[in-house]
């Protein structure tokens, strides 16, 4: 359960860009989470809500934009989609570590008043 | 004030991560190769450790370790027993070791004086994933007591390492280890894993193990050589 840290993380990056925005607080904010980050949304979540209690993004919501993971296939040779955990490409079944997305854990945007 | 939404694509971890960077340029110019150890609970790094830290010191290498636990410094003192510089960082509950936490516990210590350092990290198979400490090797340990679909159970941390250890190999006929299946496993998630099989216990393995360290250690050093 890191998540709580993780959350952390994210009121103080999203606290700072209500300062640096002169704004009162943020009412919205969007973090971008890849299937190989290691983080549970729900979780997230949880923990947000405790983490902003206090803070400039108290009441705010938190919305989890789940990043797929992207493959680089040597042989199809393209980037793609897959549709689980399974580190092969999805056309042709060629192993791949070549990881093109999915690791992502970032604020991505955040909506001041 | 209308709301308005300002966009930022900043990393969560971006303060972690600078922090690891300042350590691996520590670890680099001290020429001091580090590696960290992640499993589960009761996988074996403690054992493996002690192990590794008596060889290694044994053939005239230095090496070190720090071992992370949410309480006790039970780990430190059995590691302590080896005679090679040893201390814990205890998290008080927290599940993962962050590069902070670590650069704190290296103070007062002369890193140019260790060819190895070992860090034991916290017992936890999720959060341990996303934190980058400044190593130079990541190395994740699967008990044959654990089960086989372990690394598909966990993709981000098996994908995020560099090499994995089987651990408890002498327990593997007892538990029906599907050696095949483990493997198959630990590919799928990560492509090209080299996979050690070692025995803390029977010392089964050991060398390969030790061989292997010390051949990723000489790697490691290469490019400054080369300079």
């Amino acid at each position: 359960m890191h998540e709580l840290s993780i959350a952390r993380n994210v009121v103080e990056i999203a606290d700072g860009v209500v300062r640096e925005a002169r704004a009162d607080r943020a009412i919205m904010v969007r973090v971008r989470v890849g299937l190989l980050a290691g983080v549970a949304p729900e979780a997230l979540a949880f923990c947000y809500e405790a983490a902003a209690r206090g803070t400039r993004l108290e009441g705010s919501r938190l919305v989890v934009e789940s990043a797929p993971l992207v493959l680089r296939c040597p042989v199809c040779p393209r980037d793609i989609e897959a549709p689980d955990v399974r580190l092969a490409c999805p056309v042709c079944g060629t192993p791949t570590a070549d990881v093109r997305g999915g690791r992502e854990l970032t604020v991505e945007s955040v909506e001041v008043v | 004030m209308t709301p308005r939404i300002l966009e930022v694509r900043k990393d969560v971890l971006k303060k972690n991560d600078e922090f690891a960077a300042d350590l691996r340029a520590r670890f680099r110019s001290a020429g001091v190769f580090v590696a960290n150890l992640v499993s589960g609970p009761g996988a074996g790094k403690t054992l493996l450790l002690e192990r590794t830290l008596a060889a290694l010191a044994g053939t005239g290498f230095r090496p070190a370790a720090v071992v992370g636990d949410p309480e006790t410094d039970n780990d430190a003192r059995r590691l302590a027993r080896s005679g090679v510089p040893v201390r814990q960082i205890r998290t008080h509950g927290v599940c993962h070791l962050d590069a902070a936490m670590v650069g704190d516990h290296l103070a007062g210590w002369d890193l140019a004086g260790f060819d190895f350092l070992f860090v034991e990290n916290v017992g936890n198979l999720v959060c341990t994933t996303s934190y980058d400490l400044g190593e130079a090797l990541r190395v994740v340990l699967l008990a044959v007591t654990e089960g086989e679909d372990k690394p598909l159970k966990y993709p981000g941390l098996f994908n995020s390492a560099d090499a994995a250890v089987v651990s408890k190999c002498d327990l593997a006929v007892a538990c029906e280890f599907d050696r095949a299946a483990a493997w198959a496993n630990l590919h799928a998630v990560r492509p090209g894993l080299p996979i050690l099989e070692v025995s803390g216990k029977t010392g089964t393995g050991m060398d390969e193990w030790l061989a292997f360290l010390i051949e990723r250690r000489r790697a490691f050093l290469e490019p400054e050589r080369a300079r």
